[in-house]
């Protein structure tokens, strides 16, 4: 009964609350925002539920329909997709909670809850999915809904940036559902765990799986933005408002990203030397084109932006190596990345709505009048710097030692140097905002903003509570990496149906 | 069978190509359109092109047709048709907004008016 | 703008108000409510042999843009005075939760139920508790495709440009 539920309300959720809210009709704002925050909170509480649940029994699986695991649909949810759930759910809440007072009534009242909501269904849907297809259609569920929110509210930039956007990602969710058919031609299932299996005792010609492996990284690298696939994402991500901003950054790269961690440790394992290696290759580049990216720019949203890539890099540098180390690593510092960009975004955002400007140049000595928020960005800077006591760093130290460990010595540097840059873009940010030359308060903005700076303090507090509590959580991590690192674990539960 | 209608999916996919590569708008969508099209009749042969009866119910028939590829693309056809509905909203949006159909023209960061 | 002005220039205005178009306003009639039916038609022939929710609601809203040539917008908002948003909504609404109903019972998400009862004419008929899904599908596609075929249509109704959210 309980794993029957359990597994589905991640996306049933947020979709009925999507459908409520458009039954509530644009006028009423008030009542969407309630609805909205509520979910959110009840998303949170029910990821935790998930997470002790997990912790305790195992993984939770139901088959959709009562169509058994081969041939139905199945929702699997193990340790990683309950943790990236959590990660959803706090971002979801906070977001909300955000936009109350930064969206703008004229996008509220155009769907913007809903939007948010449906979403999120495809974001939860997409992590806990256990069928490759169906991962596919939870792709499109997000995207598009992340088409209507980059347009919402139709300005001119919103506009040009959207249509791009959503030009790149329906080229790759065409190659998608070709690779898709490809795997269905070379294996004759769609269920992920199955596919494992008979993809380890797999007779035919391995060339085919390789190709397989090529395309699904080109569809993937394209979500998650990797080097040479990431060059629409500085400019879609710059266009909407900060709230979306904060939604797709900490989010729709992630899905990128966990989506290549599940295809890479349960498909392709036949020829590592050159997929895993290819994966690193590329992992390298984007910290690399990041890390420029993040110097070069004065615009603090760009900062972030670039910020991602590098992120996203280090992601994967840890996830190309595959081994226990390595994906403890990633997986730990994905999660951390999900909540501090969302933190660093609510926090540049906050800036930004408060002075008008995004440019660090024109800002200045704003310490003075927002001690608090000063500190806060401090804080979260050393954080996503991976500054010791703080949580990045142990991701880090994770990801690094398992490239040590497999003779990737150069990637390893890179890795860490790019802490270094990471440390400089976002001190450069809070010095010239924050000290410096005092800039014309008069010009400041008359908002409320209480419930942009409490975002922002929700997030942070998470990541502090994240690098303290690592000896606490460590085992929760650990047994999120084991289904990558040793994918006979995740496809275990296909015994117990047949 | 196969091999033609998997060469009819490559002479889709290179329309699409093109269409994509040119700089109107809705030639762009059409492209995106035709694209997966092809990408559809690609994903219908990995099943197998053959004769087969329906796969629920009957127990006569005696060769079925594989019925997931089929399953799969219906899904797909309904995603690209609500894909490429509201896009063509978008792309007349973005021409009332912008003054211009021409992809050459809608680089960097325009001026907003609000 | 200018192209108007030329036509009434013409006379245009006095032609149009002749010219009422009896014969396509009397074949769309009879037509629509042709179509109408094929589209149910198919919609009931879903589940065993090829059909269902999808393409009946597109072939509804066909029959409906065909009204919309004949007639003009407002004759067809005053034949179905519904907003396709809260339509959109209603078979949302249905399709999440029928598989919702029957998850109370105990059983996973989607997991169908089929009844057998007689009718006095058709005989033996199933009831499919993935025909209740499948009337929402039907009502969301065909409302997401009126919406958008209007929103295409009209000009000053461009400000709302979203609904084509799913299907």
């Amino acid at each position: 009964m309980m794993t029957d539920i359990l597994p589905l309300l991640p996306v049933l959720v947020p979709v009925i609350a999507g459908i409520v809210m458009l039954f509530t009709g644009r006028r009423n704002v008030y009542l969407q925002r309630v609805i909205a925050s509520a979910t959110g909170l009840i998303l949170v509480i029910l990821s935790v539920v998930t997470i002790i649940y997990i912790a305790g029994n195992g993984m939770a699986v139901t088959h959709v329909g009562n169509w058994n695991a081969p041939y139905g649909i199945s929702m699997v949810i193990d340790m990683l997709a309950a943790l990236l759930l959590f990660g959803t759910a706090i971002v979801t809440f906070t977001v909300v909670v955000f936009s109350f007072q930064s969206i703008g009534a004229v996008r509220e009242r155009f769907f913007y809850y809903p939007m948010v909501m449906f979403m999120i269904t495809g974001v939860n849907g997409a992590f806990i999915t256990g069928d490759i297809f169906n991962m596919f259609v939870f792709f499109e569920v997000f995207l598009l809904a992340s088409y209507v929110l980059i347009t919402i509210g139709g300005t001119k930039i919103q506009l040009q940036e959207g249509f791009k956007y959503y030009l790149v990602n329906v080229i790759s969710s065409n190659f998608f559902v070709l690779s898709v058919a490809y795997l269905y031609v070379s294996v004759g299932t769609l269920n992920m765990a199955d596919i494992h299996q008979k993809l380890s005792a797999f007779e035919g010609d391995a060339a085919i799986l390789t190709i397989i492996a090529v395309v699904m990284l080109f569809v993937f690298a394209t979500k998650a933005g990797l080097f040479p696939f990431y060059f629409w994402l500085p400019g879609s991500y710059f266009a909407p408002p900060i709230p979306i901003m904060a939604l797709f950054g900490a989010l729709l790269t992630k899905v990128g990203v966990y989506a290549i961690a599940r295809t890479y440790s349960l498909f392709f394992i036949d020829n590592i030397g050159f997929t895993h290696q290819m994966l690193l290759f590329l992992a390298v580049l984007t910290i690399i084109m990041g890390s420029i990216g993040a110097l070069a720019y004065t615009d603090m949203k760009k900062i972030i932006i670039y910020n991602i890539l590098i992120a996203i890099g280090v992601i994967t540098a840890g996830y190309a190596m595959m081994d226990e180390a390595g994906t403890i690593g990633a997986t730990y510092y994905l999660i951390h990345d999900i909540i501090i960009k969302a933190g660093l975004f609510f926090l540049i955002g906050f800036i930004i709505y408060r002075t008008g400007e995004s440019d660090i140049n024109r800002l200045g000595g704003l310490i003075k009048i927002h001690p608090v928020a000063g500190w806060t960005f401090f804080i979260a800077a050393l954080g996503i710097a991976g500054v010791p006591p703080f949580s990045g760093f142990y991701g880090k130290l994770f990801i690094t030692e398992s490239l040590i460990d497999n003779g990737h010595v150069f990637s390893a540097i890179i890795v860490l140097l790019s802490s270094l840059v990471v440390l400089y873009s976002i001190m450069r940010i809070f010095i010239s905002v924050f000290w410096g030359e005092n800039m014309d308060f008069s010009k400041l903005k008359p908002i409320s903003y209480d419930k942009l700076l409490f975002s922002s303090f929700v997030m942070i507090a998470l990541v502090v509570i994240l690098g303290f509590g690592a000896d606490i959580f460590y085992p929760i991590f650990e047994s999120a990496a084991q289904s990558l690192y040793d994918p006979a674990s995740y496809s275990g539960y296909l015994l117990e149906v047949e | 069978m196969e091999i033609l209608v998997i060469i009819l999916a490559g002479i889709l996919i290179g329309a699409s190509v093109y269409l994509m590569l040119s700089k109107s708008l809705l030639r762009i969508i059409i492209g995106t359109g035709v694209l997966s099209h092809g990408i559809l009749l690609m994903l219908l042969t990995m099943g197998g092109l053959k004769r087969g009866g329906i796969p629920v119910l009957d127990d006569s028939v005696q060769s079925y047709s594989d019925p997931l590829p089929q399953a799969m693309l219906l899904t797909v056809i309904v995603i690209t048709f609500a894909l490429t509905a509201y896009m063509l909203v978008i792309a007349i949006r973005v021409y009332k907004e912008l003054g211009t159909d021409n992809v050459e023209n809608m680089k960097g960061v325009p001026r907003d008016d609000d | 703008m200018n192209l108007k002005s030329t036509l009434k220039k013409l006379g245009y205005a006095k032609v149009h108000k002749q010219m009422n178009d009896v014969f396509l306003k009397y074949t769309a009639k009879v037509v629509f409510l042709i179509i109408i039916t094929f589209s149910i038609n198919l919609f009931f022939s879903g589940h065993y042999t090829p059909g269902g929710g999808f393409v009946g609601g597109l072939l509804a809203a066909a029959a409906i843009v065909l009204l919309l040539l004949a007639y003009d917008l407002k004759t067809i908002n005053k034949m179905i005075p519904f907003d396709h948003k809260w339509l959109i909504a209603l078979g949302l609404t249905l399709s999440v939760f029928v598989p919702l109903v029957l998850m109370i019972f105990g059983q996973p998400f989607f997991t169908h139920q089929a009844l057998y009862i007689e009718l006095p004419i058709f005989g033996e008929v199933p009831i499919h508790t993935a025909v209740f899904f499948d009337v929402g599908v039907y009502i969301t596609v065909a409302a997401t495709t009126l919406l958008i075929i209007t929103l295409l249509a009209t000009e000053q109704a461009m400000s709302d440009s979203e609904g084509a959210d799913r299907s």
